[in-house]
């Protein structure tokens, strides 16, 4: 199998505090993996190392076949180009409308004409399943789950080959939680032919595990597990299955 | 164990536990001044050290493309245009005020025909720059400081640097550039307020005779004057838009965290004008 992201002896400190504590995994290409863990177990600075925001006090990551510690800033800056992430509270631009804010990156790196990022931005708005009378709405007159919808068209308007999502479900309704998880599994589905990988980072165990395929989890700063989620279900680690039972 | 009775203490026992509990207490004290006392200044030498990085990242970035020109002109109209009522305002008062004042301090010694070139050199030395820079960092340097802060805590800025677009460049440049350009012509449009307050409260009002007021003006302004306020206001406008920049991207926390770095712009945009302005005026004052 093909890996996304190698994660080689990731050490990071900061100061005297070990966050990130020798570090060994991969991350499956065109698969959905789910990090797991409790809050400040590291599951941030894991993703912001992936995503070349901090450097490691020690050891590496490929991410793509690409060593992050060979690229400089402009470098790492282009690099970023294959990711999308959706954040936490999707992040969206408040003083630009919903087609604004998926036309942006398009603007900025693509070389579009108007009417072709009229174009694209509409059919990735629909896409994710965002009405049309919500294409030029002010993130404030947005709900919650259409904010996520249109992070997620955003994120996806340079159609990266990593998608990286932030606590995508917590402070959700539970319908709402659903259909954002549902929205990432038809996302990497609908992707599959570029081989989309997906990142979930979560502590949401009970929402995020339908859709995973391998399940790692995060624990002081080590990987204490890392299986499809499957086998993730029936594993015997203590603080796992306390996790689990949650 | 050793128990004290504290039905037996009398006012000696007291004051002598006291005194034992002071002279214990003092060095911890003594060490919390100095620590506290020592971590303000650590504190603002790297705050200045910072303020300094972001200052070059500013160059940096303002000469390397893609330039943002609609975002300047964006900028531009908010700084400049949307100032320009409130400018107006307080161009016209200072004018027709200091107008009142010279008027009638100059009229005991038989001089009130100077009105005018006294008025219109205050502004456009001195007034017209200082006030717009003040007016400016109060209500653009706030605004870029809330502005950028929000977007900080909401991780918008986050998102700009995963998307690969420095967050630098996208919201410092346009916002510097466009303060650097629009304060020098805030500050024209003010003095030219002001005087015409000056020259309706001092002619119309006052009843100083226009041919005189118009003569003693031309008599003793130069551009010489006028350069020097443009001159200042060019570094006040670059000054506060960067204070305004750099208090917003150093906002931590939520909502709270974007107040207080609201209103460091504001105070540390207004001193740094009015000191900023005593150097500029101490070299100007020699090469103008």
């Amino acid at each position: 199998m093909e890996n996304a992201v190698e994660v080689i002896n990731l050490t990071k400190r900061f100061g005297e505090h070990t966050v990130l504590d020798n570090l060994n995994f991969n991350i499956v290409r065109g698969k959905i993996t789910t990090i797991l863990g409790f809050s400040g177990a590291g599951k941030s600075t894991l993703m912001k190392h992936i995503l070349g925001l901090l450097k490691p006090t020690s050891g590496m990551l490929r991410v793509l076949d690409t060593d992050l510690s060979t690229l400089n800033r402009v470098g790492l800056r282009e690099f970023r180009r294959n990711f999308g992430m959706l954040f936490q509270y999707a992040a969206l631009f408040d003083s630009m409308t919903s087609f604004e804010n998926v036309a942006f990156p398009l603007r900025e790196f693509t070389k579009l004409n108007e009417a072709e990022i009229k174009d694209k931005g509409f059919k990735l708005l629909k896409s994710v399943g965002l009405e049309e009378i919500s294409y030029h709405k002010l993130p404030s007159e947005l709900s919650g789950g259409m904010r996520k919808r249109v992070g997620l068209a955003r994120a996806l308007a340079l159609s990266p080959k990593i998608m990286l999502y932030d606590e995508p479900t917590t402070g959700l309704d539970p319908i709402t939680t659903n259909m954002v998880n549902e929205l990432i599994k038809d996302t990497t589905d609908a992707h599959k032919d570029i081989g989309l990988t997906s990142i979930i980072i979560s502590h949401d165990v009970k929402a995020t595990l339908k859709i995973s395929d391998y399940v790692a989890f995060l624990d002081h700063g080590k990987i204490i597990e890392h299986r499809p989620v499957d086998e993730f279900l029936e594993s015997k680690e203590p603080l796992v299955r306390r996790f689990l039972e949650l | 164990m050793h128990y004290i009775n504290i039905f037996s203490l009398n006012w000696y026992n007291i004051y002598f536990m006291e005194q034992s509990i002071a002279s214990a207490r003092k060095p911890n004290f003594l060490k919390k001044i100095v620590q506290s006392f020592g971590s303000f200044v650590i504190d603002d030498i790297k705050g200045l050290g910072d303020f300094a990085l972001f200052t070059i990242k500013f160059f940096y970035w303002s000469v390397k493309p893609p330039f943002r020109v609609k975002l300047g002109f964006d900028q531009l109209f908010f700084i400049g245009n949307k100032s320009v009522f409130i400018v107006c305002l307080t161009g016209a008062f200072t004018g027709m005020v200091m107008a009142y004042q010279m008027y009638y301090g100059s009229k005991l010694i038989s001089m009130d025909t100077f009105v005018g070139p006294i008025v219109s050199m205050s502004l456009a030395r001195e007034l017209s720059p200082v006030l717009t820079g003040l007016i400016v960092a109060g209500r653009a340097g706030a605004a870029m400081a809330a502005q950028i802060g929000t977007m900080k805590v909401t991780e918008q800025i986050d998102a700009l640097e995963v998307m690969g677009v420095d967050a630098n460049q996208y919201l410092a440049v346009p916002r510097i550039l466009a303060g650097t350009i629009a304060l020098p012509i805030l500050t024209i449009i003010h003095g030219f307020v002001g005087n015409l307050g000056s020259y309706l409260i001092g002619t119309k009002v006052l009843g100083i005779d226009e041919v005189m007021y118009f003569s003693k003006l031309s008599q003793l302004m130069f551009l010489e004057d006028f350069f020097q306020g443009i001159i200042k206001a060019f570094f006040f406008g670059f000054i506060i838009a960067c204070i305004g920049t750099y208090h917003g991207f150093s906002v931590s926390g939520g909502a709270e965290g974007v107040g207080k770095g609201t209103n460091l712009a504001v105070v540390w945009g207004m001193i740094t004008v009015l000191v900023v302005d005593f150097f500029l005026t101490s070299f100007l004052v020699h090469i103008l």
